[in-house]
């Protein structure tokens, strides 16, 4: 079910054009004029150090917040402003820094919640509980079963989320995250709190998802060598501007990305 | 002891299967089994005592008025997080519904089949009103508006005397009618048994509209909401849309609960949808155990005995004992003296603390907490079967 997301057919355009963007909060600029260019099937990185504006960047992508200014094109339609929901629904999925995960509901119906839209059964096929509402559902169970296959969660279906160790947290949100059937994943600090062979897997997953299931990927994350070893491309923010943007090699060598880090060691 | 637990559990796991996958049915039975158990307490000492068989058996058609508003506060409050203390406004809304829908006050003379729907599609109308401008606010702030909502509403079927009568009420509303069937015409007001399975086929109707919608997308969709706004939002849920269905589900039942309410008193008033009927069916709501809705309906059942017939006996208990008056200082502790009606909120609000002091997920909690504590003990058994075979 999974393998047939629409990211396969030959793309010319940019998967995500976003131009200008900024964003104030009360006088303080936490983005300033931010710009992407986001070809399908890369595995975009952008870093930078605390307060940077890589979260606010992501709530700015995915409709949580609206920019001061600026326009952001998702598969050539102007997302700018459009309510988290709506960008949920068009194909830009996301996971959060601190997990958000539905705790009091099961792994598997956190999952269901998620992929539930391609079932869509009628609020009286519901109440009537027709034979066609029960397999919609039965067809959702299958298909939820399978994503969590996929991340190695199957066994912990039943369990409640909230009671999942750390690193099945961080996995479940990935989960159901894909779920929601995204052409563009944005993962936010995807690896914070992992340990190294917990890295190590999510790594290979990341790469699964793009060359499994042509999700093109933005991460934004702390840890460099993670970013270094995982990305086609680097960003580099620093009090909300682009400092630096190429091959992770390139940016490593960056004078001006290594002043920015070293600024903030010394400040630590 | 590991192999006797799974072949309990294989042993039982047919039917266990089948009645989850026939839901309606177990409900069903369920509801049946209760219809015929109720009436037959009066039979047990010291129930015997209290009154006769009618009397226990109007009482508890008494008792599925608040159990229908129990199960429609469930909605909005247990499953969709969605606090809402003006509860009471569409149970008086569906109660007026039916006053003008068949009643000498109007003059019209609807059948009490069709007003059941009518009024629970006008509160449900009312939920969207109300709810529309108010649900994107959260937590304490939606609180506040529907506590508003739930002091207005009365007060303008109190003033807007010309149509409603004001402070009288509205009398003389048509009871409801088998027109001739089973023998039945009027249900009267000397028989309950008409009321009392009438309401059982009301409840039992609401129970498994609202398990079916619990475990379908949208039930699914209000946990998600409850538990996490912005991630709920960001699987695509759109938020006001599936807020405002729980509110309007939620407001229809208490719109039925409402019909059936006018139609067995016959007369309704404004004072009988005040503050205390909302939080009354909070409190049987918090006590039951949110979210899960057998547990809200056994708590509403017990809250509602309690204050309408345990009070009463605790008083008389009290007389009959003669305890001589104890003196603590300036006051006077003397038991046979205590009207323990007057203090029935009293003992609701200290029933409510020592709830959430020791068992905060209610008297009957949800699956999905029974499912948690499972869980954790499978587990941990599974652990300690791995080490064993592993040494």
């Amino acid at each position: 079910m999974l393998a047939t997301l629409p990211a396969a057919e030959p793309e010319t355009t940019q998967l995500l054009e976003v131009r200008g963007l900024s964003k104030s909060f009360r006088g303080l600029r936490a983005l300033d004029g931010y710009a992407l260019d986001l070809r399908p099937l890369t595995i975009h990185g952008v870093i930078g150090p605390n307060g940077a504006g890589k979260t606010t960047l992501f709530h700015i992508l995915s409709g949580f917040l609206r920019p001061t200014s600026g326009t952001i094109y998702f598969a050539g339609q102007n997302i700018t402003g459009s309510p988290a929901y709506r960008v949920a629904r068009l194909g830009i999925g996301r996971t959060f820094q601190n997990i958000r995960l539905f705790g009091e509901l099961s792994v598997l119906d956190n999952v269901k919640v998620a992929m539930q839209r391609q079932w869509p059964p009628s609020l009286v096929a519901t109440l009537l509980s027709t034979p066609g509402f029960r397999r919609r559902e039965r067809e959702l169970e299958a298909a939820a079963l399978e994503l969590l296959e996929r991340v190695g969660l199957a066994r912990r279906r039943d369990q409640l989320a909230r009671n999942l160790a750390y690193g099945d947290q961080r996995r479940l949100e990935i989960a159901r995250a894909v779920g929601t059937r995204p052409r563009l994943l944005l993962l936010d600090e995807p690896s914070a709190g992992m340990n190294p062979s917990e890295t190590q897997e999510l790594l290979a997953l990341i790469r699964r998802l793009r060359d499994d299931l042509g999700i093109t990927i933005v991460l934004v994350a702390h840890d460099i060598p993670l970013v270094m070893n995982l990305c086609d491309r680097i960003q580099v923010l620093n009090y909300g501007k682009l400092i630096a943007e190429g091959h992770p090699a390139a940016v490593r060598a960056n004078p001006d990305v290594i002043a920015a880090y070293l600024g903030q060691a010394r400040r630590a | 002891m590991t192999t006797t637990r799974i072949g309990l559990r294989q042993r039982l796991g047919p039917a266990r299967e089948f009645l989850r996958g026939h839901q309606s049915l177990s409900i069903t039975f369920g509801m049946a089994i209760a219809a015929v158990v109720l009436p037959l307490i009066v039979l047990i000492p010291p129930f015997n005592g209290f009154g006769t068989q009618k009397d226990f058996v109007g009482g508890f058609a008494d008792a599925g008025v608040f159990v229908l508003l129990a199960i429609g506060l469930n909605v909005v409050v247990g499953l969709a997080g969605l606090l809402d203390l003006g509860y009471a406004a569409f149970f008086a809304i569906g109660a007026y519904t039916m006053a003008y829908g068949a009643s000498g006050y109007s003059g019209l003379d609807t059948p009490f089949w069709i007003m059941i729907v009518v009024g629970a599609f006008v509160a449900a109308v009312f939920g969207l009103l109300l709810g529309a401008p108010t649900l994107r606010l959260r937590g304490d702030y939606l609180a506040i508006v529907t506590l508003g909502f739930g002091e207005i509403v009365p007060l303008v079927f109190l003033n807007a005397d010309t149509y409603t009568n004001g402070t009288n009420g509205i009398t003389g509303i048509a009871q409801p009618s088998l027109y001739g069937l089973a023998g039945i015409n009027g249900f009267g007001f000397t028989n309950p048994w008409p009321y009392y399975i009438t309401v059982l086929l009301i409840i039992t109707i609401a129970t498994m509209l609202v398990y079916r919608l619990q475990d379908s997308r949208l039930g699914r969709a209000w946990v998600a909401l409850r538990e996490d706004e912005l991630a709920a939002a960001s699987m695509g849920i759109n938020t006001v849309s599936t807020k405002l269905l729980a509110f309007a589900i939620g407001a229809s039942t208490a719109g039925l609960a409402g019909v059936f309410y006018s139609a067995k008193l016959a007369s309704i008033t404004p004072q009988q949808f005040e503050f205390q009927v909302s939080f009354t069916a909070l409190a049987m709501v918090v006590l039951g155990g949110m979210g899960n809705t057998w547990g809200v309906i056994l708590g509403a059942f017990i809250v509602y005995e309690i204050q309408s017939q345990g009070l009463h006996q605790l008083d008389a208990f009290a007389k009959s004992l003669h305890a001589p008056p104890i003196s603590l200082g300036p006051i006077t502790l003397d038991l046979s003296t205590i009207n323990f009606i007057n203090y029935q909120y009293l003992l609701f609000g200290l029933a409510l603390v020592l709830m959430m002091l020791l068992r905060p997920e209610g008297l009957f909690p949800s699956r999905r907490r029974r499912e948690e504590l499972h869980e954790a003990a499978a587990e941990v058994e599974a652990t300690a079967a791995d080490a064993v075979s592993q040494t």
